[in-house]
């Protein structure tokens, strides 16, 4: 069998039908491997992206009810919705907040770490990337106890040095709540971010840098004309990534704060948990149309992220 | 002044190792005060400040999460709708990265195409119309409902991963094994599937992950059988029904966590290379 050549192989060129299924049986084991793929993401992938968007412009409410079409009513609503746009915001939020802190932070311990000197270098990476293999969810509840104001070590610690006179309720005020969400997301995500800067640092050749140490560059000269450049390309592909990676914070803002106070935490994600699956009466619908308003969102961030790509090959190329 | 210059040098990198061995200790801080206080009594929790050695190990808080909270129950069904995932993961994107990846047919370009085009789908928007459809198919409120769904989400990545291997693979290869009187099938079990170990490492590890640390499907198929709840899921429901049993929380937390810590130490090169891998392509 000649491989990548099948197309070329095969009966003449007679009646287009006959041609197409001749070749389709010729391949059919081709066909074969590909039906568990067909089967599994068909059902649970493409069914379910396609039927969500149908979903929103019907009413229903229950998985056991029928449903009717509303057209647009419930994107109205939804669009009317302020604490839709409040969890629209925060999710916005998340992402503008955090994703310059991890990329800056990581970038610089990767630069610290990249040092084949350092002394203990795969040991911190290691303490660092721990919290990336954790269950989220877990993770989640631990630290509404880690922050609790009654016995949590993190208030502790601080009324010991004498930081604060009274116990702050981290997770519990309004205007803590979110910042301390953002900081145990980025603590648990940091180590990824860290890695693809690692990743990113180990392409640049070492040759590089001892030319530059023979020249007598200083470290800043160093880093500012071959670090940098050689890193942009890699650094817009992880910000992408890393930004990407903030809309999912569901299992985070769930098992720590259900979105309160006063839903001052809820995400996009846990507002369609709210009315899909956590309500007297689930509007599913209605839930759709926020879900669908959300992919699309996410999926604009997806199409950047091409363009980021197709961008990177293209500096590659005339580098 | 040289002296001065390699002293200086010594100096920084010591100061180096102070700050980030101080950081790494925030870091893991978390995870040493989880242990501690699954080893300590209520009120020592809260007695006790930041001492991490609790006074007279508590073992019979792992009793009361391992049997009464049912987490040894969680534990069994994590275990099994990972192994599921992974297997299933594994067998179904291993056949199609091959098949995309070696041959040219018809219907390859749209595949390609669709699947690249929901790589980034967050969970949240799937959910309702999956939840309906494991209703309708009598999956919902079962372990092979989670299974199959986590099996169908978020491989397009794997199946990539694979197609990128097998396409790197010399053509000289099942040649010789189809002189050899090879077919379709005995070049890829035989020839290809063999030398493929280190993408099925990764793609193990990966969903390992994914399936190990998922909470929205488990959350969400396990709604009226609790019985069938997972760690994560388990662990969210301790705390809604336990809210004052702190040291009862922190063990079913670190029974809950310590199987993955301890394949992360195992495997942590590939780990690390599994993650590292979707930047440098």
């Amino acid at each position: 069998m000649t491989v990548l050549s099948s197309q070329n192989r095969g009966a003449p060129a007679s009646l287009a039908p006959s041609t197409i299924l001749n070749k389709v049986w010729r391949d059919r084991w081709i066909y074969l491997f590909l039906v568990p793929t067909i089967i599994l993401f068909g059902l649970f992938t493409l069914y379910p992206m396609i039927a969500s968007f149908l979903l929103s412009f019907q009413d229903w409410n229950g998985f056991s009810r029928e449903a009717s079409y509303v057209g647009l009513a419930n994107y109205q609503e939804v669009i009317a919705d302020p604490q839709f746009w409040m969890a629209f915001a925060n999710t916005i939020l998340f992402m503008v907040i955090t994703v310059p802190i991890r990329v800056t932070l990581a970038l610089i311990l990767a630069l610290v770490l990249n040092n084949p000197k350092l002394p203990f270098a795969g040991f911190f990476r290691t303490a660092l990337f721990l919290p990336v293999v954790t269950t989220m969810a877990i993770v989640g509840v631990v630290m509404t106890f880690v922050f609790d104001p009654v016995g949590g070590p993190v208030n502790q610690v601080l009324m010991d040095t004498n930081l604060i006179s009274a116990p702050i309720n981290f997770l519990g005020r309004s205007n803590t709540a979110l910042p301390t969400a953002m900081g145990i997301h980025v603590w648990k995500w940091f180590g990824v971010t860290l890695i693809y800067w690692l990743a990113a640092l180990q392409t640049v050749p070492e040759e590089l840098y001892e030319a530059a140490r023979v020249d007598g560059a200083s470290v800043y000269r160093t880093f500012r004309h071959i670090t940098v450049p050689l890193l942009v390309p890699f650094g817009i592909i992880i910000v992408l990534i890393t930004a990407i990676d903030t809309l999912r914070v569901f299992d985070l803002i769930l098992t720590l704060t259900g979105g309160g106070p006063f839903l001052k935490t809820e995400v996009v994600e846990v507002y369609i948990y709210r009315w899909a699956f956590n309500s007297s009466i689930p509007r599913l619908g209605y839930a759709s149309a926020a879900a669908v308003f959300f992919g699309l969102t996410t999926m604009f961030m997806a199409i950047l992220q091409g363009l980021g790509y197709a961008l990177v090959r293209r500096m590659r190329g005339t580098s | 002044m040289i002296t001065v210059g390699r002293y200086n040098l010594r100096w920084q990198t010591l100061l180096t190792i102070v700050v980030l061995t101080l950081l790494c200790l925030i870091w893991v801080y978390p995870f040493l005060w989880m242990v501690s206080a699954s080893l300590k009594t209520q009120s020592e929790v809260f007695s006790s400040g930041l001492n991490l050695i609790p006074q007279d190990p508590q073992w019979h808080n792992y009793q009361r999460a391992w049997v009464d909270a049912q987490f040894s129950r969680y534990m069994i069904n994590t275990v099994l709708i990972t192994v599921g995932t992974v297997i299933l993961t594994i067998v179904s994107t291993s056949l199609a990265g091959y098949v995309l990846g070696r041959y040219r047919f018809i219907g390859r370009r749209p595949i390609m195409a669709i699947l690249a085009g929901t790589i980034f789908i967050p969970a949240g928007y799937t959910i309702i119309p999956t939840v309906d459809l494991a209703n309708k198919l009598g999956l919902l409120n079962s372990l092979w409902g989670v299974i199959l769904v986590l099996a169908g989400t978020g491989n397009v990545i794997h199946i990539l991963l694979f197609s990128a291997y097998f396409s790197s693979l010399p053509k000289e290869l099942e040649e010789a094994a189809v002189l050899d009187g090879a077919g379709f099938l005995t070049v890829f079990f035989r020839v290809m599937l063999p030398l493929s170990g280190p993408v099925i490492a990764t793609v193990t590890i990966l969903k390992f992950l994914g399936s190990w640390n998922n909470f929205f499907v488990p959350l969400v198929f396990t709604f009226s059988r609790p019985d069938l709840r997972t760690l994560s899921v388990g662990m969210f429901a301790f705390v809604g029904e336990n809210e004052t049993d702190w040291t009862g929380m922190a063990a079913a937390a670190t029974i809950s966590l310590i199987p993955v810590i301890i394949i992360f130490f195992v495997m942590q090169r590939r780990f690390v290379e599994g993650i590292a891998g979707a930047v440098k392509q």
